[in-house]
């Protein structure tokens, strides 16, 4: 089950990449045995910029310990908080109205789409096409726009409570989100151009950082990642929260396992999220845009267990009530964290450049796999 | 009418009637080296505004835009900032060996600008052999990148010197036989019989497919060659942070970097001068009135304008292109470019022999 330490032999070309690197996104320190450019190991180094969320969420009130998860995962901050949420009305027994619902969900697809964005845009950079990276920005600040006018922030939204959103959506939601549909929708078909169909990107990619389909679910990958494996692990079509059971959308799956089958299954979320924004922008209900909750929470003494999906893939957020106003023990399940323990096993054989390409497609953020 | 051939001819009378014949090629010399340096610094300091420009206009940028006239004195102000940096040398570098590699690189670039017609009898050094003398002095710049690599005692730039070696020596071969190709047609290796044969038409088109083969393929090697992406695997960022150079900064990464562009200058030019005529001016057939206002832009302009265009379309690459990985590009190297380009030598000799050529 458990597969050798690479151990270092005559020959053997040791070399720390990061914790400052160009390749790792943040502060991953990956130490690698080279064999010429040929890899034979692959040892993740964590800990650079663990700031004990989990143990932080313990002293904060069961308001509070939401806005902390916005710092995990940062591109779908969004997201993580929605999980916090879910678990808190999950206890409380909350009934969200369906305004809020709605606006969730459009929200959530929103951010999915802003971090799938800088994803294709970081993803073309590593294989050392920079431009993308720019177009990517471009559209991305669209959707940063309208996070702002909304929630009042561009990174680390907080906007979703306990029962519901912090404040109503701003006037120009509605008018702003459609005019990014119709510049989006020109614009992912010129992504799909300029990246997809490159004969050098696609050399890059195919058949590169296999991962079979019971490595993946050995390995707990989830996401896009697995979904390009042929693992069916939408959580919003598995496990539907919110308004995802009545929305009509695909779950992306492909089956080559290779860079190039996760590259695609991303780039197809993109256009689903779109659709799905599509669905509910003309559709949000009148009412509250928030329940009634009391001032101060108290869950019931028990576990809590909600899940979600970012994405990176499925956060689970466990929660032990003691009763009190905080909760006894939070326990997160990120996506990232487990997504790179498949990084080994994937990049195994290949050469230098692939292991780049490979961590690309894994679409790692650092902090959600340190919390 | 202006021409550099003017200028020249002007100062070498003059010199010759003031001073004997020793001491005038002595300033002669003086003047040369003089004009190298400033071509250097000069070329290395445009040629990165362009690149600067040319990359922020394709990522929807401004680029610089704040030192001089519209930032044209960013390069400038940066190469000062380099030269006021401390350059360090790391622990455990050979020290000797590190600071001898900048200069390597740079010397190879400079002495490959002597035979280069920059104009018409504009050229420093017309030897016979200006195509050998290229070929022959452009492979030496590898050992400059070997010797940083190897004395950096850095690992990253270990691997990125034995990237660029690899690179380097195959894909001299393409573009040595794209070359060649074009030497078969002329019968001759001096730089400036080469420009003179493409009077009523550059060999690009006069040479049929043949020679637009080569073209393509030498345009390919030598993006290689200088190790500009898509092929920029030896200085690639996102595995290796910045390849063989990682661990030099001020003055000595300056020069690297200098060198880089005043080779990317070097290989247009020669690609300008055996396949778009050099400094000749475009002429068509029989067009007397057409080809007349062509001879009025002066030879410099043509040949300056050529190269840029060269160099614009090998910046157009680095910013569209994603980087191959090493083994794809020893592949693309060794099993595509290489039998092409013996084949068309092939078919280029029975052209050259059989006369099918304009």
């Amino acid at each position: 089950m458990f597969e050798e330490v690479g151990t270092t032999t005559e020959g053997d070309l040791v070399i720390n990449v990061g914790p400052q690197h160009p390749a790792t996104h943040g502060v991953l320190h990956l130490v690698l045995t080279l064999n010429g450019e040929t890899i034979k190991n692959v040892e993740p180094h964590l800990g650079y910029i663990h700031r004990s969320i989990e143990k932080m969420s313990e002293s904060l009130t069961y308001r509070q310990f939401i806005y902390v998860t916005s710092r995990m995962d940062y591109l779908s901050s969004h997201i993580n908080n929605h999980a916090c949420a879910l678990t808190v009305e999950k206890g409380l027994q909350i009934e969200v109205p369906a305004r809020a619902q709605v606006i969730r969900v459009l929200m959530d697809e929103l951010t999915r789409l802003a971090s799938h964005q800088l994803w294709w845009g970081a993803m073309a950079m590593d294989v050392g096409a920079l431009t993308p990276f720019f177009h990517a920005f471009r559209e991305r600040e669209a959707i940063n726009e309208i996070m702002e006018e909304t929630c009042g922030a561009r990174l680390t939204m907080n906007y979703i409570c306990p029962g519901g959103v912090m404040i109503d959506l701003h006037p120009n939601f509605q008018r702003k989100v459609k005019e990014f549909i119709t510049l989006f929708k020109s614009k992912i078909d010129e992504y799909d151009e300029m990246v997809t169909g490159n004969i050098i990107f696609q050399n890059r990619m195919k058949g590169i950082g296999l991962l079979s389909k019971e490595d993946a679910i050995s390995y707990g990958v989830s996401g896009p990642a697995a979904r390009g494996s042929g693992v069916s692990c939408d959580i919003r079509k598995l496990y539907p929260y919110e308004i995802y059971g009545s929305l009509n959308f695909e779950e992306i799956l492909e089956t080559g396992g290779d860079c190039f089958a996760r590259y695609l299954v991303r780039f197809k979320e993109m256009r689903q999220s779109l659709s799905i924004i599509e669905q509910l922008i003309d559709n949000i209900p009148e009412g509250d845009f928030q329940a009634k909750t009391k001032a101060v929470l108290k869950l019931p003494k028990g576990e809590f267990y909600s899940r979600v999906e970012t994405a990176r893939g499925e956060l689970g957020v466990y929660l032990i009530s003691e009763g009190g106003t905080t909760p006894y023990r939070v326990k997160y399940r990120s996506p990232g964290f487990s997504n790179l323990s498949a990084l080994n096993h994937m990049s195994k054989g290949y050469k230098l450049g692939d292991l780049v390409a490979i961590m690309g497609t894994l679409d790692l953020v650092i902090p959600d796999i340190d919390r | 009418m202006f021409s550099l051939e003017g200028i020249t001819d002007a100062i070498y009378s003059w010199l010759n009637s003031t001073f004997n014949p020793t001491i005038a090629l002595l300033i002669e010399f003086a003047i040369v080296v003089v004009c190298v340096i400033g071509l250097f610094a000069v070329l290395g300091l445009v040629l990165v505004f362009m690149e600067r420009k040319v990359s922020a206009y394709m990522q929807i940028r401004l680029g610089p835009n704040r030192v001089g006239f519209k930032g044209s004195m960013q390069t400038m102000a940066d190469t000062l900032k380099l030269v006021l940096k401390e350059g360090l040398v790391p622990d455990g570098a050979d020290k000797f060996l590190f600071n001898l590699a900048p200069f390597v690189v740079m010397i190879v670039a400079m002495l490959i600008l002597a035979p280069i017609p920059f104009a018409r009898n504009f050229q420093m050094w017309d030897i016979n052999i200006g195509v050998l003398y290229v070929t022959a002095v452009s492979s030496l710049s590898v050992i400059g990148i070997l010797m940083a690599g190897w004395s950096s005692n850095n690992k990253y730039s270990l691997l990125g010197a034995m990237r660029s070696g690899a690179q380097i020596v195959s894909y001299e071969l393409s573009a040595g036989l794209a070359v060649l190709s074009i030497v078969v047609l002329t019968g001759s290796l001096q730089l400036s019989d080469i420009v003179n044969s493409q009077q009523d038409g550059w060999w690009i088109f006069k040479g049929h497919i043949p020679a637009i083969i080569s073209f393509v393929i030498f345009i390919i090697a030598v993006t290689a060659e200088t190790n500009r992406a898509p092929f920029d695997l030896a200085e690639a960022e996102s595995e290796l942070t910045a390849g063989f150079h990682t661990e030099y900064s001020g003055m000595r990464f300056a020069l690297f970097f200098l060198a880089e562009y005043v080779n990317i200058f070097i290989v247009c030019s020669i690609g300008a001068i055996l396949f778009l005529g050099g400094w000749m001016p475009f002429h068509i057939g029989n067009w007397e009135a057409f080809n007349h206002v062509m001879d009025f832009i002066p030879s410099s302009v043509w040949f300056f304008g050529k190269v840029f265009f060269l160099i614009f379309l090998i910046m157009w690459f680095r910013w569209t292109f994603p980087r191959l990985r090493i083994d794809q590009l020893l592949n693309l190297e060794w099993k595509y470019l290489l039998p092409i380009s013996m084949f068309n030598l092939l078919l280029m000799t029975l052209m050259a022999i059989m006369g099918w050529y304009f």
